[in-house]
């Protein structure tokens, strides 16, 4: 038995709404995502070239936001649930001092294979869109 | 940049298009838990999957896994990176875009598929190509072109374990909007400042203090909103106001989806509401989801701060 409970596909209808989550854009989110998956660029960690690019502060690097983006699904369809794909579309940058809101809703379930699609949109609290797109789960087909 | 130059230049980059980027690699350090719970831990990823051994091997995979959002970070660079990438079938097409103007830079899309799961001690190995590049594109940045690198993971069976395209924006800049660089912190957008003037600024003013107030007319006692210098009624420009108690009714709504307002929260709904005393006040429903929202749903207000220099009253169901 486990404390962990994941969906069947069964328990899952297209239209259904993911918990959202509010994710605080920190410094320390920012350069430690960046250095967790091994991005060293350095407009992820250094301020000083982050500014040279046009920007107030450092900002969140791509892998990070995909890192997010599946936790989001996951902690919503719990571990059992095997992620088979993330496509996401790029928008705003996430800085310091934001608030990343993270919403999302099934758009396809696929109870033959057992597998789900989610669109997720990520927005910040300041300028909007800063990622947009979809994780398709595999769920158990029964508990 | 004559049409021939353009050509040459063309047939320059279009040469880059299957050409490899890195042959199939070794990661340098195998699938491991460390790096996985480094991962976990600042991501705020309490998936038991990842980091939880004895919960994994009663599960149905029997051992973790590493989150699939890791699958490019095994073979990344490092350090290196800071001081430049090693040149490579990429860089020099990069090299060639900012020799010709395009020196802007802008990943646009990333998508990974995952066909096998990986778990500590497993070898990712990955090969990557110039997939494709795009004709010219006029794009809000500026003109550019897109191209795509195509990444493909292996792991220490030859399994193929997963893929990434990444497509990014080589552009030329354009003249941009000033940026946000000067500033030490970022402003979080407010609501648009309610307009003061020499008719209304006495109702802003009671709002301000937790009051709604309803104009009225000293002659024929009829009520108005909003504020106006003259009666509809019978002409008169002698007022005074009551106090609305905000108990009111829904007469009609609509939710703003797109664009959204910076400082305003969503969703958003607007609605019409007839106030007790008589009058319609244009308001916001909050407190329940927006489809409980209807004609005729019995609302009360209360004067709320909703940002830090605007009080307003919002709609709750009564």
């Amino acid at each position: 038995m486990s404390e962990y409970k994941t969906l069947t596909c069964a328990e899952v209808s297209v239209g259904d709404k993911l918990p959202p989550q509010d994710i605080d854009i920190t410094t320390g989110l920012v350069v430690c995502g960046a250095l967790a998956t091994r991005d060293f660029e350095p407009v992820h960690h250094n301020k000083a070239a982050a500014v040279a690019t046009g920007l107030p502060d450092v900002f969140m690097n791509i892998l990070t936001s995909q890192g997010l983006m599946t936790r989001f699904a996951t902690d919503w369809s719990g571990p059992e649930a095997v992620v088979k794909s993330l496509d996401l579309r790029l928008g705003a940058p996430n800085v310091p001092g934001m608030v990343m809101t993270m919403t999302g809703e099934v758009t396809a379930v696929d109870t033959e294979n057992g597998i789900v699609d989610i669109s997720v949109l990520g927005e910040n609290n300041i300028w909007g869109m800063h990622m947009q797109g979809s994780v398709q789960l595999a769920l158990p087909q029964e508990a | 940049m004559t049409a021939e130059d353009q050509k040459a230049f063309e047939d320059e980059i279009y040469a880059f298009v299957g050409r490899e980027v890195c042959p199939p690699t070794p990661a340098k350090d195998d699938v491991n838990s460390t790096m996985i719970r480094h991962w976990a831990e600042i991501l705020g990823d309490s998936n038991p999957a990842y980091t939880d051994e004895a919960w994994a091997k009663n599960s149905a995979r029997g051992k973790t896994i590493a989150p699939p959002a890791m699958l490019y970070v095994w073979n990344q660079e490092g350090f290196a990176a800071t001081t430049g990438r090693a040149p490579d079938a990429q860089t020099a097409l990069v090299d060639l875009f900012n020799q010709h103007g395009y020196t802007g830079v802008l990943g646009t899309n990333v998508k990974q598929e995952y066909f096998r799961e990986v778990s500590p001690g497993d070898t990712v190995v990955m090969a990557m190509t110039i997939d494709n590049i795009s004709e010219r594109k006029t794009t809000v940045r500026g003109p550019g072109y897109f191209f795509e690198t195509l990444a493909t993971f292996t792991n220490q069976h030859g399994e193929t374990i997963g893929t990434q395209r990444f497509k990014v924006l080589k552009f030329i800049p354009q003249e941009q909007p000033a940026a946000a660089a000067s500033e030490d912190t970022l402003k979080v957008p407010t609501r648009i400042a309610s307009p003061r003037g020499h008719d209304n600024k006495w109702w802003w003013d009671a709002c301000d203090e937790g009051k709604i107030l309803i104009q009225r007319c000293k002659n024929c006692q009829t009520l108005r909103h909003p504020p106006r210098p003259m009666c509809g009624e019978c002409q008169s420009m002698e007022w005074d106001s009551i106090e609305s108690t905000l108990d009111g009714e829904v007469l009609s709504h609509t939710q703003l989806h797109h664009p959204k307002i910076p400082g305003y929260q969503y969703p958003l709904i607007c609605a019409v509401i007839k106030l007790a005393e008589g009058t319609n006040i244009v308001s916001n429903i909050v407190g329940c989801e927006p489809s409980e929202v209807h004609i005729g749903m019995a609302v009360k207000g209360v004067v709320e701060q909703v940002d830090e220099k605007t009080m307003l009253p919002q709609f709750y169901p009564a």
